[in-house]
């Protein structure tokens, strides 16, 4: 069997449980896993670049993701009325005097002489900084949220089309992974994974908390979706071509329309997926990804053939943070809601993290077919967990209190069994499914 | 001007939380400390080998309020303790046999080490869900307080009240005791000896008939005592929720390099670093502000730096800072 009928095959089987659960569960479970599977393929290319291609160990994933449905809200939401005028461009300038006052320090560290008076200096400057940036921001945050805050009490977005706020989403991720790929790269692996998870966790505190932003654990409801080729369900009813259509299928008006509002996620997902993964394959064959094998293998060998490590450390950071801020955007769009309250470490980044190592780290079609493969048996695992433990307690008498626990707790086989998966590839089949070439 | 409540206002809402807390932290970061010199790799499970063994000390508790047994004023946790350390032992000699002992044969590279400790992770994490589950569980009993804040005023007369939870003396008392049983382990007994030698030089220590299994197993030993006394202690003193202990690896990890990693002197001073800058700069400084500063001077606002919500940022900011200016840490640890 060759290389390549191998990878089909793998593909073919994850395809086919797919359908499988389509054909024993419901078409719209299978539908579900399908586009979280092809957003979780766009995350695992995102950190596949970053691990497989130059090593880097970015363990703040989650803090990308998160910025990318910030990006959502900020783009394609409506604006809230007055709240520009009542705080918005004093949180704006508040904002630019703290970037100011960082800004000086940094340059007041570089330049000035060393010695005490630099280091009172750069205390002074961050301490009145710090002081006369509170003094703008607090009123000012003070302002927006007060304006109608069951519904509102944020910025609000731009109104523009919610197709534009996937590339935005992206840009926002690859700003903030340049501000930290600029002080954090350049570490040890360790301390890298430290400082990204350190990252993620603030992003994700900074957006739960400052509500003039996208409402913070209040969450953001009712993002517009990609009209036209998702619709509503209501109008999708209402249409009698839909309705002849579905019933030329065969299918209930109700259940064809969600399944169309779905597949049209998948067809905007998927053709998202291939332009990206169409890049990355091309990256990794051109000169500038075996620059990046390369550096990966041997930085002090590249570093003396006179390739400047650092700056393509944070280049391709950069990039793979861009992609997962992408992903980010893709999902919330998906999910209609910005809920910061909901993002966890385990299931967006180091989950990412099992999908590439399990798929194949340095591989794309390895990564991509990893993330599907552990996104089912991520949504499979709890079903099949119930299933078992309905099994082995068939024989223990009802309401034993084993019993109930055991059943009540199936639920969360599902980090143990992501646990064993990642131990059992990493043991006997350390370089993944589809194997780096 | 009212030094002495100004005094007694910082003690209570600064001082005293934030030595408890740092003593968790300083036990926490030890571990992850003396597995990177030992093991050399960052063991992104601690935390949750602090949650696994907190967990057993929370059944096992249970079990004793059950049976009726208790311990006075103290929380019955503490008798727990030991079994709780020997359960934890278990599991992370497990663990190290079916798990890391293959990747130390193999002599594989640190980060693949630390891959490993996520799947490790999960499978701890996933351990304590289905075992406890995923709330929050109390297992506190015993006096609340050594001193209470209305006591305390009746005592000295003075305005504010100085409260000392029996949590937080106990964390302090134990701390004490593990870091100095640690260091008269480390410093006088021949095997902490030769667990030294290994750190400082794996070669050296090899040549001179070291055992590096027999330094190993003590390690996981030592660690999963450690883990699971700071564990305990930071449940006494908070509550045990499992996702909470997961959290707790950022600031653990952040007082292990500031302190300089693989240097436990380094680990216990970075604990109480990461602790005292958390609580200060997310404390409302208004009420002890008010008592310093004179009268026409007194701050309108809570002169709150940052919210509470940002103590994350804290640790962070200041590991970033270390890392940036003094990559080794403040006490020179052997990363480079």
């Amino acid at each position: 069997m060759t290389e390549s009928v191998k990878n089909t095959l793998l593909f073919v089987v994850v395809g086919g449980l797919i359908l499988l659960t389509g054909f024993t569960q419901s078409w719209n479970s299978a539908i579900l896993i399908l586009n979280m599977g092809l957003i979780s393929a766009i995350m695992a290319i995102g950190v596949n670049l970053q691990w497989g291609f130059a090593g880097l160990f970015n363990v703040g994933v989650m803090g990308f993701v998160a910025l990318g449905g910030l990006a959502v809200v900020l783009v394609s939401t409506a604006p809230t009325p007055g709240a520009w005028s009542s705080g918005g461009y004093g949180i704006v300038l508040s904002l630019l005097l703290g970037a100011a006052t960082v800004v000086a320090a940094v340059l007041v560290a570089t330049r000035m002489p060393k010695g005490r008076a630099q280091t009172l200096t750069i205390v002074a400057i961050l301490t009145v900084g710090f002081f006369v940036y509170r003094a703008v921001f607090d009123p000012s945050v003070a302002g927006v949220e007060a304006i109608d805050p069951a519904v509102a009490g944020n910025l609000g977005g731009l109104n523009l089309p919610v197709l534009v706020a996937w590339p935005a989403g992206g840009l926002l991720a690859a700003g903030a992974a340049w501000l930290i790929g600029k002080t954090a790269l350049g570490l040890r692996s360790d301390y890298l994974a430290i400082a990204t998870l350190g990252i993620a966790e603030i992003i994700i505190a900074i957006m739960k908390n400052e509500d003039w932003l996208a409402r913070g654990v209040k969450n953001v409801y009712g993002i517009p979706r990609p009209a036209p080729v998702v619709g509503y369900e209501v109008e999708l009813q209402n249409d009698p071509g839909f309705v002849a259509r579905a019933d030329w299928f065969g299918l209930d008006p109700v259940i064809a329309s969600t399944l169309s509002v779905k597949l049209g996620y998948s067809l905007l997902f998927m053709i998202v997926l291939l332009a990206l993964l169409w890049m990355a394959q091309m990256a990794l064959k051109s000169p500038w990804g075996r620059m990046m094998r390369a550096i990966r293998d041997n930085e002090v060998a590249a570093e003396a053939m006179g390739k400047d490590v650092t700056r393509r450390h944070l280049q391709i950071f950069v990039l793979g943070s861009a992609i997962c801020g992408i992903a980010g955007a893709m999902m919330t769009t998906l999910d209609g809601q910005l809920t910061p309250g909901t993002y966890n470490p385990l299931r967006f980044t180091f989950l990412v993290w099992v999908m590439v190592i399990v798929g194949g780290s340095g591989n794309n079609f390895g990564a991509v077919l990893g993330a599907f493969l552990i996104w089912f048996l991520w949504v499979q695992v709890e079903p099949m967990g119930l299933w078992f433990m309905s099994l082995i307690t068939s024989s223990m008498p009802d309401g034993s209190a084993l019993k109930s626990h055991l059943i009540d707790s199936a639920a969360h086989m599902r980090l143990f069994t992501m646990g064993l998966v990642l131990l059992i590839v990493l043991r006997f089949s350390p370089r993944g499914l589809i194997p780096e070439k | 001007m009212d030094l002495l409540n100004a005094l007694v206002a910082l003690s209570n809402f600064v001082i005293v939380p934030a030595v408890a807390y740092g003593s968790q932290l300083a036990l926490g970061a030890l571990g992850v400390t003396l597995i990177y010199g030992i093991l050399r790799f960052s063991n992104f499970a601690h935390g949750d080998t602090m949650a696994f063994g907190a967990m057993i000390a929370v059944l096992v508790t249970w079990g004793l309020q059950a049976a009726g047994v208790s311990f006075g004023p103290l929380p019955t946790a503490l008798l727990a303790l030991p079994f709780a350390i020997l359960g934890c032992i278990v599991l992370v000699l497990i663990t190290d046999q079916l798990v890391y002992r293959f990747y130390r044969e193999q002599k594989a590279k640190p980060v693949i080490l630390v891959i490993v400790s996520m799947g490790v992770m999960f499978i701890m994490n996933g351990l304590v869900r289905f075992i406890i589950g995923p709330d929050d569980q109390r297992f506190s009993d015993g006096a609340r307080f050594i001193i209470s804040a209305r006591d305390f005023k009746a005592m000295t007369g003075l305005r504010e009240g100085l409260a000392i939870k029996t949590s937080q003396g106990i964390t302090l008392v134990v701390a004490v005791v593990a870091v100095a049983l640690l260091f008269w382990f480390l410093n006088k007994t021949r095997t902490g000896k030769s667990m030294r030698a290994y750190s400082d030089n794996e070669d050296l220590a090899l040549l001179s008939g070291i055992n590096p299994e027999r330094v190993v197993m003590i390690t996981w030993i030592i660690v999963a005592a450690l883990a699971t006394t700071a564990g305990v202690l930071y449940g006494l003193d908070k509550s045990f929720k499992p996702f909470v202990y997961f959290q707790l690896l950022l600031p653990i990890f952040a007082s292990a390099i500031v302190g300089g990693l693989g240097n436990p002197l380094g680990a216990i001073a970075g604990g109480f670093i990461i602790a005292f800058s958390e609580v200060t700069v997310t404390y409302a400084w208004k009420k002890v502000l008010t008592y310093v500063a004179p009268e026409s001077l007194a701050p309108s606002g809570l002169v709150q730096f940052l919210s509470t919500d940002y103590k994350f940022a804290v640790s962070f900011a200041i590991l970033l800072i270390v890392l940036l200016f003094k990559p080794t840490g403040l006490f020179k640890g052997k990363a480079v």
